[in-house]
């Protein structure tokens, strides 16, 4: 493993694995027990660096780290130092003076924790940045069809949305892409970045054609300031065309599934009744969350002291 | 220091070498075993004797962010590049939209006295693109300003781009245009492309350039104004201006070294120091303005150099500012991506790194050619040297160089400005 997790194409497929796998040993050993918490970490510090409001992002690696036994700083950003006018880069070394061991950061800027990285020792965990990547919420979802399916190699996934500006989407297609998965991304092709054809991917603009042999179904969230920019003409032609409603879902193959990172706008990109049925997978995505991001800090951080 | 000056075994153009002497500003001799007892003698040989360069797209910040350049340190930076007239761009704080801010610029620049500076007026009040700036009156200055910029932004307003193309008709001016449709780069952070999508940054396309100058020369030829176009960084902009060079329209335009060298490979680490605008294109697009330079469609390369202090790179991607400098490796890229690449040869660097541009800026003494009685503007380049760049090392107070760590061919030994040196043996004089 590299010393970052920055994007998911960090992780070549043993990597990916090792991840998954260290993911299913937490959740094993935890299982049934009443104090779910390990001494992995004691003594280590880990700071949940967040320029951007993220409350169940920031809260999941703060109990996956607090798990480990690690002591966990939250630095929100936002209307601290850094409103003030600290750049990241003094943010930065503050908190490599502080002996910060891992810094998991959100940040709207692509890229950001790439800087970060350039100006710490301790490992930088990319948490989110801008419309780049957020590389654990791509290994979250595959633990999640690895569980739901048993496998990840020649499963068909069809994400659907907002893929110019979704860091979810470009990890998971990154991800999902080393192991071994088979990727359709649906969306109105304003909605498509420029580019796009050299992804690993199919590339579809009618959800309807596609469900059918679609083992995952992967939503994405449609934010709220695409609304008015003429990427679509309205949420309600976008939900009409490429909204997973229960007609759609009926006509998916018996065993798949519906995902969705969170947080919902239900009604638009999904409807009530697909989100709260059995395909759906949001709450577990939620727990799986946890473990995949204590196996993450285990592994960048376990172990040999540096 | 003396302006009489021997330069001895020197090669004009990289052509056969001669002696060179230089009195009272001017080229006073030029010829084989030249003797003169009372001159500064300078051994040349090896070296090649061209124009001294000129450059049409300068930013030296001053007044307003001297903590990044001033014109002092700025017209170093160009001295040492082999620069002997640079253009001022207008996007300072204040902006120099009225006569006032053009002579101070142009005070500043006499008061360094390395370069000439040419201040570049600012098309429209303020940059603001909504209101003509007192055009005339910078031109009627003693700055003298010929060129017109709001650069950093476009005249994105077609009816006032199409009034000030007219009305500096009046004085033989010339508007520059930074082409960059603003509707198509809100936002925009890198060439939009298959690295911007894989990267997340927010695209900046081709089209957005392209669209403007379309629209330009359009313009430019229905009133029958002088067009020139700054920083061109696409295959379809090469295109465009060829096609409306053919029909006749007075269009010139430039290129960056960066654009020459670089490409959006180099976004890849987030490295801000790649941040630029117009921003690095594809190796298509390089190869494409390599081409166009060397076959003349591009008039003249153009430094667009950018300082920026340091808290404005050494940050996010996208809060960083965009630009890079450019005046002291110049001639280096140049040399790499031109010469050696046997795409020109030095006669045709010189047209287009100081006979055009100083023709298109309308710089009388600049741009000459190396004869009796034209003036000693003049670099001595060694052609054989490679060297590492090395950030700091820099004469600009800014340190935001793509180039750090990267070996360059070529280097300036020595300049003159009328005769007198303002470097010699690398050094700045003053």
């Amino acid at each position: 493993m590299k010393q970052h997790l920055l994007s998911a194409a960090d992780l070549d497929l043993g990597d990916a694995t090792l991840i998954l796998d260290t993911a299913a040993q937490i959740d094993a050993a935890l299982a049934g027990r009443e104090v779910k918490k390990l001494p992995t970490l004691r003594g280590r510090t880990v700071v949940n660096l967040f320029f951007e409001d993220s409350t169940r992002t920031r809260i999941s690696f703060e109990l996956a780290a607090k798990r480990l036994s690690a002591d966990v700083i939250n630095f929100a950003a936002k209307g601290s130092s850094v409103s003030k006018g600290e750049s990241l880069k003094d943010t930065a070394l503050t908190l490599e003076a502080m002996g910060a061991d891992a810094i998991v950061c959100r940040h709207s800027a692509s890229g950001a924790p790439h800087r970060l990285a350039e100006w710490v020792q301790g490992s930088v965990i990319n948490a989110g940045d801008g419309t780049h990547e957020h590389p654990t919420q791509a290994l979250l979802d595959a633990y999640t069809i690895r569980r739901r399916l048993g496998r990840l190699d020649g499963v068909r996934v069809t994400i659907v949305g907002d893929v110019l500006h979704s860091r979810v989407a470009r990890s998971n297609v990154l991800l999902l892409d080393t192991l071994g998965a088979q990727i359709t991304l649906v969306a109105p092709p304003t909605l498509l970045p420029v580019g796009i054809g050299s992804w690993p991917v199919e590339v579809s603009y009618d959800l309807d054609a596609v469900l059918v042999k679609a083992d995952v179904v992967m939503m994405l969230r449609v934010q709220q300031e695409r609304m008015n920019a003429s990427y679509f003409p309205s949420a309600r032609e976008y939900s009409r065309r490429y909204g997973l409603d229960a007609r759609r879902m009926a006509v998916l193959p018996e065993d798949a599934i519906v995902m969705h990172p969170g947080p919902m706008n239900r009604g638009m990109e999904i409807a009530a009744e697909v989100a709260d049925s059995v395909r759906s997978t949001i709450v577990e995505q939620v727990s799986n969350g946890l473990s995949v991001r204590m196996a993450v800090l285990y592994l960048l951080l376990g172990g040999d002291s540096k | 220091m003396t302006s009489l000056w021997l330069i001895r075994g020197v090669r004009p153009y990289g052509e056969d070498p001669v002696d060179l002497l230089l009195r009272d500003g001017a080229i006073a001799e030029v010829g084989v075993g030249l003797v003169d007892n009372d001159a500064e003698v300078l051994d040349a040989g090896g070296l090649i004797a061209l124009p001294g360069l000129v450059d049409l797209h300068t930013h030296l910040r001053e007044p307003g962010r001297e903590d990044a350049e001033t014109v002092q340190t700025g017209s170093r930076a160009a001295a040492l590049g082999g620069f002997t007239a640079v253009h001022a761009m207008a996007n300072t704080d204040p902006v120099a939209d009225t006569a006032g801010v053009v002579e101070q610029v142009w005070r500043l620049g006499r008061e360094a006295g390395l370069v000439d500076v040419a201040p570049v007026g600012a098309v429209t009040v303020g940059l603001a693109g909504t209101q003509l700036a007192e055009l005339g009156a910078m031109a009627d200055s003693p700055a003298r300003v010929r060129v017109f910029s709001d650069d950093g932004f476009c005249v994105a307003d077609p009816a006032l781009m199409r009034r000030a193309l007219e009305y500096v008709k009046a004085f033989d001016g010339v508007i520059a245009q930074h082409a960059e449709e603003p509707r198509l780069t809100q936002g925009a952070q890198m060439h939009e492309g298959v690295l911007s999508a894989r990267l997340g940054l927010a695209g900046w396309p081709s089209v957005a350039e392209e669209a403007i100058i379309a629209r330009d020369v359009l313009l430019a030829a229905h009133v029958g104004s002088r067009l020139h176009v700054c920083h061109v960084s696409t295959r379809g902009s090469v295109d465009i201006v060829a096609r409306a060079k053919a029909d006749g329209v007075a269009v010139t335009c430039e290129v960056t070294p960066h654009h020459l060298l670089l490409t959006d490979e180099y976004v890849t680490g987030y490295d801000p120091l790649f941040k630029v605008n117009p921003p690095l294109r594809t190796a298509d697009d390089v190869d494409a303005l390599r081409a166009g330079l060397a076959d003349g469609t591009i008039d003249a390369i153009a430094t667009d150099h950018a300082p920026h202090a340091m808290e404005d790179k050494e940050c996010e991607w996208a809060m960083a500012r965009p630009g890079m400098l450019g005046l002291e490796q110049a001639l280096s890229v140049a040399v790499e991506a031109m010469i050696e690449t046997g795409l020109l040869d030095w006669r045709g660097l010189a047209d287009r790194m100081s006979v055009r541009p100083a023709r298109i800026g309308q710089l009388d003494g600049h741009g000459q050619p190396l004869e009796v009685g034209r003036p000693a503007n003049l670099v001595l380049v060694d052609p054989d040297v490679r060297r590492v760049v090395s950030s700091a090392d820099l004469a600009s107070r800014a340190r935001n160089t793509p180039y750090a760590q990267r070996e360059l061919p070529a280097r300036v030994v020595a300049t003159f400005l009328r005769g007198r040196p303002t470097v010699l043996d690398g050094k700045a004089q003053r």
